[in-house]
């Protein structure tokens, strides 16, 4: 239970309903998108960077843990207050402060979902490519806390690649603003970046400035059949070194077409081993279908059956709904999931889902494959029924093994998801010794008291 | 796929309504409360997190934790994007008749038991505001700009309230309004207690097209109210008693179909088959029952419908009920409805089918997040330009007229068949059958 005095003053920082105590309000602060559960002793809305600063500044003197969050949609654990403290839900910081056309930035408060966002900038021919699938549950802060990625980073990059600036309220309650609207900044070390994935962990983000594009004139997306995932998975390569680099290349095994076409009803094919959506974008539209054109027919020397490119918007926006929904889906079948998102080389893909199908087979449980896989990032999903203390047991060493692949192969933990506290056990051997001392140095160094999401990232 | 569990263990939701979420989130992108709170509390995965924690004895059933599961608007946005099949609306729903189980509420049982299924008292108890139309007093009211002088919830709840008739139309319809011509098929016409009571007119008008189109319209005077408000207050056993008395009397009609011109109606008579489901008697004719309702729109779209030969110069766009698109999968129907009709120019909504926000009674009980909802919709009404937005519920057509009130804008709120009875009523003389109708494939359930 947190101190009366300090709820108090709590509430004379945001007004009482930016306070929330009743046992249902925590109970529902307590999870993320996993399973990971933890009770917050309060949750605290702000609607402004001062309130923020101030809430921080309270935490610090009574050294109370923050953990600060958006939507909740995190795949990590990395929001969920695993030793209680207070929540800073930055939901209600959700308005879009600025678009400057000229520069083509975007300046918002993190709480912005990233949808709106888009359709905004989108509504005056300017783009923001980064789509992690959590596109319309996620809010900025999140995606930049976490790095997050989504299809179209094969091409047009990450989360991080679209900061230009952050406001970001220190462990001691200090606003750093950080960064400008220049595309080129070298003066200092590249505090951006440092912020950018640091999970909640060295500051609460409360304000971005984001790097925007030009809205590409033209799309086409195709969806490809193989009755081999081997094909699939060796296709993406044939693409890839033809000198083609599409919007997006995604694969999904069988078992996640088939709980997709279960809960959308949209005709995708039941009878193939695997599906790659393919999207190219760009502002000559003759361009664009000729290297469609070659990209079918790559495809069709590697063994696909049929190349179907999206006959208007709705279906592609179908397609690509579709594509979202995939990880929700498979809780069509089992009360749990546990999706990973390894990162490996792109040349190791093949031998990457190789080797994830044959931990699915040694187990006996089911390893879901889809994901990104023209950047390398794969999401094997693990499906199980935690209840039954066997199946747990067993996904505990399936997620090892599936970690190790990745790791042998050259690859890493996390593509952008992001460790929280579903990844620490394995940090060490992910970055060794020297690596994991100098972040813990940083971490030191600007959240000396840990009161940032503590029990997050690292090792103890 | 964890189904609405309202038949064998009506006390306690089942383990399937709640067991597979994995709380991605989806739903809170599509929650009209939660896109305005914006605290979890008001989202669907925040109350199936409550329902289930609940059930599973990890927090105890406060009455703070069933208030979550009566600020829920149930317009069903959260069953339909569920990719999990999870119903978090039905579940809210069933959680309120587990709470009137475990702690009863005596002036539920005054009002669910003595006053809705009893049409002569709603009539008796309506009769103030139909005076209030009729003595001219409103007329005096909106005149002298008196209005102003109520409180604002007051004068909101004035807004809603329609040209009311002067006597409600059970009291005028005749049992039996016999085809205008060859009769094509013989129907029953459900009276909606919203509908017969403050937009009577509308419902006039959807008998009068029915009998044109060649139906023999059979009205059972002695309806009662559909279930669905007994049901949101979780008067389980109210429901059924009324689904078998209004069941009893369309056997003994013997139509072919029997049609509603209430959104919500429709939903819940298409509801008696899983409502009676538990009951052996009553199963099988609940179900059979059901397969013949049909929403007015839905069912002008699937015969032969007479293009109307008068024109209407007015801009129009279309609010979805969501016991409409989401309850009964109806959408394109009253659409191409509308865009039968000459002169109309048809405009859509952004958003049509978002909540309007009154949910039933939201705009009483939630005053303040039932506003919310109903601005978003009334800001995106401003934007169509339109001078009527039309939209088969009346229901919702109360809280456009209060959301319209409130906006300031010039738009009058109507139900699509009473723009295409006016239609008909314009251009008199013709009667060619339009060669283009498009026979629309009937109720598909979303999910």
């Amino acid at each position: 239970m947190m101190d009366k005095r300090i709820l108090a003053q709590l509430e004379k920082i945001t007004g009482r309903d930016g306070v929330l105590t009743s046992p249902e309000d925590l109970a529902v602060y307590s999870y993320d998108g996993t399973f990971e559960q933890g009770c917050p002793e309060v949750v605290v809305l702000p609607r402004s960077t001062d309130q923020v600063s101030q809430v921080v500044r309270l935490a610090a003197q009574a050294h109370i843990p923050v953990v600060s969050r958006g939507m909740g949609s995190g795949l990590a654990g990395g929001s969920v207050p695993s030793l209680g403290g207070i929540v800073l839900a930055m939901t209600r910081m959700n308005r879009m402060l600025e678009i400057d056309q000229a520069n083509a930035t975007a300046h918002v408060e993190a709480g912005i979902v990233t949808a709106d966002l888009q359709t905004a900038v989108e509504k005056l021919g300017l783009f923001y490519p980064p789509d992690p699938s959590s596109i319309r549950e996620s809010t900025i802060g999140g995606n930049i806390a976490c790095n997050a990625g989504g299809p179209r980073c094969l091409k047009y990059g990450v989360t991080g690649n679209y900061v230009l600036g952050l406001t970001v309220v220190l462990a001691d309650g200090r606003v750093l603003q950080a960064g400008n609207q220049c595309i080129k900044d070298v003066v200092g070390y590249d505090l951006l970046a440092l912020f950018t994935g640091s999970e909640g962990t060295l500051g609460v983000i409360t304000e971005a400035l984001l790097r925007l594009t030009a809205k590409p004139k033209f799309v086409r997306t195709a969806l490809v059949e193989f009755p081999s995932l081997e094909d699939a998975s060796r296709t993406v390569n044939a693409i890839l070194t033809a000198g083609i680099l599409p919007a997006a290349l995604e694969l999904m095994d069988e078992t996640a077409i088939a709980c997709t076409e279960e809960a959308m009803q949209m005709g995708l094919p039941l009878d193939v081993e695997a599906i790659l959506i393919i999207e190219n974008d760009g502002s000559d539209e003759d361009f664009i279908l000729s290297e469609m054109e070659a990209i079918a027919g790559i495809c069709k020397e590697q063994g696909a059956r049929q190349v179907k490119v999206a006959k208007d918007e709705l279906e592609r926006s179908n397609l690509w709904e579709a594509r979202r929904s995939v990880t929700a889906a498979l809780a069509r079948r089992t009360p749990n999931k546990l999706g990973e998102d390894i990162t490996v080389p792109r040349s190791a893909i093949p031998e990457a889902v190789r080797r994830l199908k044959a931990i699915s087979f040694k187990y006996g449980l089911p390893v879901v494959i889809f994901g990104h896989a023209g950047d390398g990032n794969l999401h094997p999903n693990i499906l199980f029924d935690m209840r039954d203390p066997a199946q747990w047991t067993k996904v505990g060493l399936m997620v090892e093994e599936e970690f190790t692949t990745a790791l042998e192969l050259g690859g890493t933990l996390s593509g952008e998801h992001g460790v929280g506290t579903l990844k620490r056990p394995y940090m060490q051997q992910a970055l060794g010794p020297l690596s994991i001392e100098m972040q813990k140095r940083i971490k030191q160094a600007l959240d000396p008291l840990n009161i940032l999401n503590p029990g997050k990232v690292f090792p103890d | 796929m964890p189904a609405l569990n309202l038949t064998s263990q009506p006390t306690q939701p089942s383990v399937e309504q709640y067991l597979n979420c994995i709380r991605c989130g989806l739903c809170l992108a599509v929650c009209p409360t939660y896109r305005e709170d914006l605290s979890e509390i008001t989202s669907p995965r925040g109350r199936v997190a409550l329902a289930r924690k609940g059930l599973q004895g990890e927090l105890e059933l406060t009455s703070n934790l069933f208030e979550q599961m009566y600020a829920c608007f149930d317009c069903l946005a959260c069953n339909a994007i569920c990719p999990v099949g999870i119903r978090p609306a039905d579940l809210a729903l069933d959680m309120r008749t587990l709470e009137e189980h475990i702690r009863p509420k005596t002036w539920k049982k005054a009002l669910f038991r003595g006053i809705f299924p009893k049409p002569e008292r709603l009539e008796m108890g309506t009769w103030p505001l139909r005076l209030y139309e009729n003595l001219g007093i409103r007329r005096l009211v909106y005149a002298l700009g008196l209005g102003k002088l109520l409180p604002r919830r007051v004068r909101d709840l004035e807004a809603m309230l329609p040209r009311l008739p002067q006597r409600p139309i059970r009291q005028v319809l005749p049992e039996i309004s016999p085809a205008k011509k060859e009769p094509l098929h013989r129907v029953g016409f459900f009276l909606g207690c919203l509908q017969s009571l403050m937009f009577a007119e509308e419902s006039a008008a959807a008998v009068r097209v029915l009998v044109r189109n060649g139906c023999t319209v059979i009205t059972p005077k002695e309806t009662v109210c559909c279930g669905m408000p007994a049901l949101g207050f979780g008067k389980m056993e109210q429901v059924q008693e009324q689904a078998r008395h209004n069941l009893l009397l369309f056997e003994k009609a013997d139509v072919e179909f029997i049609i509603t011109d209430c959104a919500t109606c429709g939903s819940t008579l298409k509801d008696y088959g899983k409502i009676l489901a538990g009951d052996p008697l009553w199963a099988t004719r609940a179900a059979a029952f059901s397969k013949k309702v049909r929403d007015i729109s839905e069912f002008l779209m699937s015969i032969p419908l007479e293009k109307p030969m008068g024109r209407l110069e007015v801009r129009v766009t279309y609010h979805d009920p969501c016991h409409l698109r989401r309850g009964q999968g109806i959408w394109k129907q009253p659409r191409l409805l509308l865009q039968m009709i000459d002169g109309i120019d048809y405009v859509e909504l952004p958003e049509a089918d978002w909540c309007c926000g009154l949910a039933g009674t939201q705009i009483i009980t939630h005053y303040e997040s039932s506003l919310k909802t109903l601005k978003r919709k009334t800001d995106n009404l401003a934007a169509t330009r339109a001078s009527y937005v039309v939209s088969g519920c009346p229901a919702c057509q109360m809280q456009l007229n209060v959301g319209v009130r409130r906006a300031g804008l010039d738009v009058r709120v109507d139900h699509p068949i009473a723009l295409l009875d006016r239609a008909y009523r314009n251009g008199n003389s013709s009667s060619s059958i339009s060669e283009t109708t498009e026979v629309v494939p009937s109720t598909k359930r979303e999910k």
